[in-house]
């Protein structure tokens, strides 16, 4: 339902063994919170990125429950740190059932 | 009814000299930008152009004008949440939207092939003599050359279009023609920025010329420049155009405004533009 869904992401190309690296990630999305009505009285329904979570080699990183205060285009930021080279995974699930996903390699340096 | 009493008194003490307002100098401050490609530095401060020798001597971006936090989104890509409406761009410019499958891509190959166009835009067209808005290029080929209806003005499609289009010229110095077939509508565009408009009878100049430095509700007045358009508005969650600014500029004093697109604000963007001529294009920029 959620329109002009776009996910993006930024992360270091590479990293020492052991480094703990900042990643960024922002989605745009509506963020509806299913708490507003239109101009005739009807609720709007609820659509919201309700869970995020990151990857790293299939290992969990983070696992976020995002509520309906979250405010539009949601970003988070976060840390991680790199024992090994491999790929970051990025799951953004949407209310409607969508499910958005980015990858992005990290490299030992 | 004390609403507009208070609203009345702002206008009042604007038209008047401003004794005792707080003012504050544009930050000093170096716009440079995390990019995809390594950093660039913006020039936000240059002198003013020759047109506007007798009123300025500085022109300043409306990024000095923000504050830190504000002026850091602008300061790396992935902070600046307008790049997301860039990435929307570059999918309708891919996509076959045209009637027959056109796409902007398939005719201007990658959008870089509009790069330093923002700088020069509006401009009169050489062809058919009207000033041309970057909307009005835009809309010349969705119409003629997609079979498209045209898009609206301030439509999503458009501001998308924009942000992709100007995001080409970053960096790049605003350098917009007054002369030749463009003097009639700069002198027409310069014309109603020193107008007083509304119910607050102020003119653009009174508050960008005359003020700027200065709060008025808690907004730090900037020079009103677009150099820095289309900008991701914090207070919007999403993309203004220099068209819809103008209108909301307009609007503020209780007029009735002009329309996006009008011959008005046509005229007006190419002036407010030519103001600007000597910095970056920074679009697409963060306000708030
Ligand atoms: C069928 C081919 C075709 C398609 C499709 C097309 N254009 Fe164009 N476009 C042109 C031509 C031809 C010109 C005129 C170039 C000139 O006059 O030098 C032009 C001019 C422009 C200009 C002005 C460029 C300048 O330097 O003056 C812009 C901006 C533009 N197009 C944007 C777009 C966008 C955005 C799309 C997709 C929504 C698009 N065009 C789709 C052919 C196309
Ligand atoms: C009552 C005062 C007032 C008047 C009159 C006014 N503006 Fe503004 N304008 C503001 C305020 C406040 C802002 C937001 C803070 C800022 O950037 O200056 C603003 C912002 C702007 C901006 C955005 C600048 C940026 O960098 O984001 C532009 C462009 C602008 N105005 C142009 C105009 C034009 C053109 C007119 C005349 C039609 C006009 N304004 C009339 C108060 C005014």
């Amino acid at each position: 339902m959620a329109k002009d869904v776009k996910p993006r992401v930024k992360v270091p190309k590479s990293a020492a063994v052991g480094e703990v690296i900042t990643l960024k990630t922002l989605i745009s999305h509506p963020m509806e919170s299913g708490q507003r009505k239109n101009a005739d009285g009807s609720l709007i329904p609820r659509s919201i990125i309700n869970r995020f979570t990151c990857e790293l080699n299939g290992v969990m990183v983070i696992d976020v429950t995002l509520e309906p205060a979250v405010s539009t285009n949601p970003y988070i930021e976060f840390e991680a740190r790199v024992d090994a080279a491999g790929d970051f995974k990025f799951t953004w699930y949407d209310d409607d059932g969508s499910v958005y996903e980015d990858v992005k390699p990290i490299v030992i340096a | 009814m004390k609403l507009r009493t208070s609203a009345l008194a702002t206008a009042t003490a604007l038209g008047l000299a401003l004794t005792g307002m707080a003012w504050a100098e544009p930050v000093e401050d170096t716009l440079t930008i995390e990019t995809d490609d390594g950093q660039i530095t913006m020039v936000t401060t240059a002198p003013a152009p020759a047109h506007l020798s007798d009123v300025m001597d500085t022109i300043y971006s409306g990024w000095h004008f923000r504050d830190a936090e504000t002026r850091a989104m602008q300061m790396d890509d992935f902070d600046n949440p307008g790049m997301v409406f860039v990435d929307r761009g570059l999918d309708a410019w891919n996509a076959a939207l045209g009637k027959n499958g056109e796409s902007c891509a398939g005719c201007h190959q990658s959008p870089e092939s509009m790069a330093g166009l923002r700088a020069v835009v509006p401009r009169v067209d050489e062809k058919t003599g009207k000033l041309m808005l970057m909307e009005d290029y835009i809309n010349s080929c969705v119409t003629e050359r997609m079979g498209l209806e045209a898009w609206g003005m301030t439509s999503k499609s458009m501001k998308d279009m924009l942000a992709l289009i100007s995001f080409q010229s970053r960096g790049m110095t605003v350098n917009v023609a007054t002369d030749g077939a463009a003097a009639p509508y700069w002198e027409k565009g310069r014309e109603i920025y020193y107008t007083r408009y509304g119910q607050l009878e102020l003119a653009c100049a009174n508050c960008h010329e005359d003020n700027y430095g200065n709060y008025i509700r808690s907004d730090h007045l900037s020079q009103g420049q677009i150099n820095g358009f289309p900008v991701y508005r914090l207070k919007n969650a999403g993309i203004l155009s220099a068209q819809q600014r103008l209108i909301g500029c307009v609007r503020d004093t209780r007029a009735e405004t002009f329309k996006a697109g009008s011959d008005e604000l046509k005229a007006l963007e190419l002036y407010v533009a030519s103001r600007g001529n000597g910095l970056s294009v920074e679009g697409v920029s963060v306000r708030n």
